[in-house]
């Protein structure tokens, strides 16, 4: 089955300024050793809006985010083909630095996971790693970061707690502060709000909005309603009869919640797919 | 990077609150263009002018896109959004009211379509009530939808009552076009024509009591039919 979606220009689709792809998968197939996890799998993703990556459990969806920013390689018997390209440049290509392609491409992941640090140093781990040292130049990014992640108002006169006494969703946003504060172009998130409460999920949701504005955000989840709420693209994948996962319609939110092309999607987001 | 994010505000329902607003300024717009759709299809009749009559069945078909436009938008809002409670009544109310003005419009074309037929015939009588019949229903259309839109229970409950004073004078029309039948029967069609004109205008009162409803029902959540005390 030969799949080359592309984004389709429609009505729905509210076009301000200039489209620019920022992230593209060209067959792009996914093997763990002999199991090919992902099957030629072609998706542009565009620079500035949300992106939702929906499916049933196990048809791949962490598995295509985590290739974004070459999480994978950190499986030993992870081996891709086809490529992903980032502004138009693979970043699987020999002379990539992948330490580069991951500050470029952040990720936040599902459940909260700060260092045992400090709200500050958690911010400003990133930053040090990459030579930042000077106390002002950190404090002026520990600042932005936090406050992009609109955490800033709850935390600013305890920089120098623990980041482990905030509650989940405030954890969480500090984790975004955290992935903000390397400066990246892309952020994935993986389940971010699936191990929170409704009024923080909604919180991180909104806040996804205001990132938007400036960056770029894949998001994988299980909660379509969540996708529907959050995302301006949504791509559904499933498995195939080899259980290998492949995208299967990739289209604007507004159309893939109220009139997907694939009857599949239809029964997946009306929940009828079991 | 100096990028200051809005501050969260008191509402974590900032992209909810914005569709529903926009929703809200389109309905307004559509009543709007209803309203002077009506008057206008009057104003043509009246002066027999067979040009704005036309224009009036043209812009018809701008007033059935808008409505399925918002129609669409709710339906997305509702996919997307997931809104509860007041929210949800709030855009059902709006799916609801979109198909009412639109069902205005129509009357309005129907107007307008009367004048086209009656082509180079004079009027049987000078209009009078007929226009004040235009006035008073969008008048209270205006009020109306200015009540929804502030979830004003008080006014919704009040404008309703106004429909005796539209059917009051749809009465004073008939009975003065039967008169002019009996005293000369070639009248007829023409006497048919402006009754049918006057019938159209009745309605929009009626619908404006929908709105009302629907007004009601979006703030309270109770959905029961309004009706004018002295209604036959």
């Amino acid at each position: 089955m030969e799949m080359n979606i592309a984004i389709k220009e429609n009505d729905n689709l509210k076009m301000d300024g200039d489209i620019r792809i920022k992230v593209k998968a060209h067959h792009l197939s996914v093997y763990y050793g002999k199991f090919r996890a992902l099957t030629d799998i072609n998706m542009e993703i565009q620079e500035r809006k949300i992106t939702a990556i929906i499916g049933p459990s196990g048809c791949g969806k962490s598995t295509l985010l985590r290739s974004f920013n070459r999480m994978n390689d950190l499986t030993p018997s992870a081996r891709i083909e086809g490529e992903i390209e980032l502004d138009e440049e693979d970043i699987y290509g020999n002379n990539v630095d992948v330490v580069d392609v991951r500050r470029r491409i952040g990720m936040v992941f599902q459940r909260p996971n700060p260092f045992p640090k400090s709200i500050y140093d958690n911010v400003a781990y990133g930053p040090r790693l990459y030579g930042i040292h000077q106390r002002g130049v950190l404090d002026g990014i520990v600042e932005s970061s936090i406050k992009q992640a609109a955490l800033w108002d709850e935390v600013k006169d305890k920089l120098h707690q623990s980041g482990m006494s905030l509650s989940g969703g405030q954890q969480q946003r500090l984790c975004i502060a955290r992935a903000l504060a390397v400066q990246p172009e892309v952020i994935l998130m993986d389940e971010p709000a699936s191990a929170l409460d409704p009024i923080s999920t909604l919180r991180i949701e909104e806040l996804m909005h205001d990132l938007a504005k400036n960056y770029t955000i894949i998001i994988v989840t299980h909660n379509m309603q969540q996708a529907a709420r959050v995302s301006d693209f949504t791509a559904m994948m499933m498995i195939d009869e080899t259980r290998s996962g492949r995208m299967i319609e990739y289209n604007s939110t507004n159309i893939i919640f109220t009139r997907p092309e694939d009857k599949r999607t239809e029964d997946y987001v009306t929940g009828r797919f079991g | 990077m100096d990028i200051e994010p809005q501050e969260t505000h008191s509402s974590i329902r900032r992209t909810l609150e914005s569709e529903i607003q926009e929703l809200k300024d389109e309905l307004l717009y559509l009543g709007s263009m209803v309203e002077k759709q009506i008057l206008g299809s009057v104003d043509g009749l009246k002066k027999r002018d067979l040009e704005a009559a036309q224009k009036i069945i043209d812009t018809d078909k701008e007033i059935n896109s808008k409505r399925y436009d918002i129609e669409e938008k709710v339906m997305i809002a509702i996919a997307t959004q997931q809104p509860m409670a007041h929210d949800l009544r709030l855009l059902a109310s709006i799916l609801e009211i979109a198909g009412e003005l639109e069902r205005m419009g129509d009357y309005a074309k129907g107007i307008a379509t009367i004048n086209i037929r009656m082509k180079d015939e004079p009027l049987l009588k000078p209009l009078v009530d007929i226009p004040r019949m235009a006035q008073k229903g969008t008048d209270m259309l205006h009020r109306s939808l200015t009540a929804f839109l502030n979830e004003d229970v008080e006014a919704a409950r009040a404008i309703p009552q106004e429909d005796d004073d539209v059917d009051h004078l749809y009465d004073q029309v008939y009975r003065e076009l039967m008169v002019l039948i009996i005293q000369d029967p070639k009248g007829i069609q023409r006497a048919n024509w402006l009754l049918w004109a006057a019938h159209n205008l009745e309605r929009v009162a009626d619908r404006v009591t929908n709105i009302c409803e629907r007004t009601i029902f979006s703030a309270t959540g109770e959905m029961r039919e309004i009706s004018s005390e002295k209604k036959d």
